[in-house]
């Protein structure tokens, strides 16, 4: 890999590296109920913090689409929601998993739980409107348009809610969380790296993603070519 | 003098069944506080691992293009 290129990709192997290590050699308040468990902070809540980038990421292309038409940002637009979706689910899964041996049950009718879990409904449902579309066009400015409004109910349903109302989760409600009190400096040392680090996997991903569907769509294009040549 | 004998019998036997009742004390860090090294270790083991696939993907792909560009060219 070029280093001056792709200087990023070798920046998130090293918060990732620091995040793994750090993450379990690292001092922790001691906390009651959530003991040592504190630390799915620097692996859980990051996988919310990746997935929002790519959905943003998404959505600002799926805008760019609407302008320019080029088929390439519909690719990026696309890529970057099935990106993000990955990571939001292995967020739920993760936080199920905490929420098991803290609050005690795998899942709780909060609003934050059940507000990403509305969330990953309306982002699959982005991928069944891709499917059922034939034309090319039709299915990139539909989901573009459609993608807009995901985003929106996205912030909705994470960000504005939970905070609206009494939630389990930290962060929301009557719940101080993870603020100063819990949340000190030696954790910030790991967790805004860890954060930085796993956004920066996610559009590693993606970066990936979106190369292979343009030799993808390369190759069937040559192939259309030759098709034509032939008949 | 008697008393005094005894008394060192009894600090080195002190000693030495303390040490006996607690485990063998070895230089060994992958075995302190809990056993969490191993856990870190497996841990940064399985992220470099990861990252290593991702990168190799990264690479074919890389070549993938490269591959497409000579062609683009020569046709």
């Amino acid at each position: 890999m070029n280093i001056q290129k792709n200087w990023w990709k070798f920046l998130a192997i090293i918060l990732l590296l620091y995040t793994v290590i750090m993450g379990f050699l690292g001092e922790v308040p001691a906390r009651e109920i959530l003991n040592e468990t504190i630390r799915n902070l620097y692996f859980h809540v990051p996988m919310w913090f990746g997935m929002m980038t790519l959905l943003f990421i998404s959505v600002v292309y799926g805008i760019r689409y609407l302008s320019s038409g080029k088929t390439d940002d519909d690719i990026i637009a696309r890529e970057a929601a099935h990106a993000g979706v990955a990571m939001g689910i292995l967020g739920l899964i993760t936080g199920s998993l905490w929420a098991r041996y803290t609050w005690g049950t795998w899942w709780t009718q909060d609003t934050k739980l059940n507000g990403a879990a509305i969330t990953m409904l309306i982002y699959f449902a982005y991928f069944v409107l891709r499917g059922s579309v034939e034309d090319e066009q039709k299915k990139a400015r539909l989901s573009a348009v459609y993608s807009i409004f995901a985003f929106v109910m996205m912030v909705v349903f994470i960000l504005i809610l939970p905070r609206m109302e009494d939630s389990l989760h930290p962060g929301n409600g009557g719940n101080p969380g993870f603020n100063k009190y819990d949340l000190d400096s030696k954790m910030r040392m790991v967790f805004y790296p860890a954060v930085l680090g796993w956004i920066l996997l996610g559009v590693w991903i993606l970066n990936v993603r979106v190369r292979i569907t343009r030799i993808e769509e390369q190759i069937l294009n040559d192939y259309s070519g030759m098709k034509d040549q032939i008949l | 003098m008697k008393k005094l004998l005894s008394l060192f019998f009894l600090i080195v036997l002190s000693k030495f069944s303390f040490s006996q009742s607690g485990a063998p004390e070895m230089a060994d860090a992958m075995r302190s506080s809990g056993k969490i090294y191993v856990v870190a270790c497996v841990a940064a083991i399985v992220m470099i691992g990861l990252i290593v696939y991702l990168v190799t993907i990264d690479r074919k792909v890389s070549k993938l293009e490269r591959e497409i560009k000579s062609r683009k060219k020569t046709s």
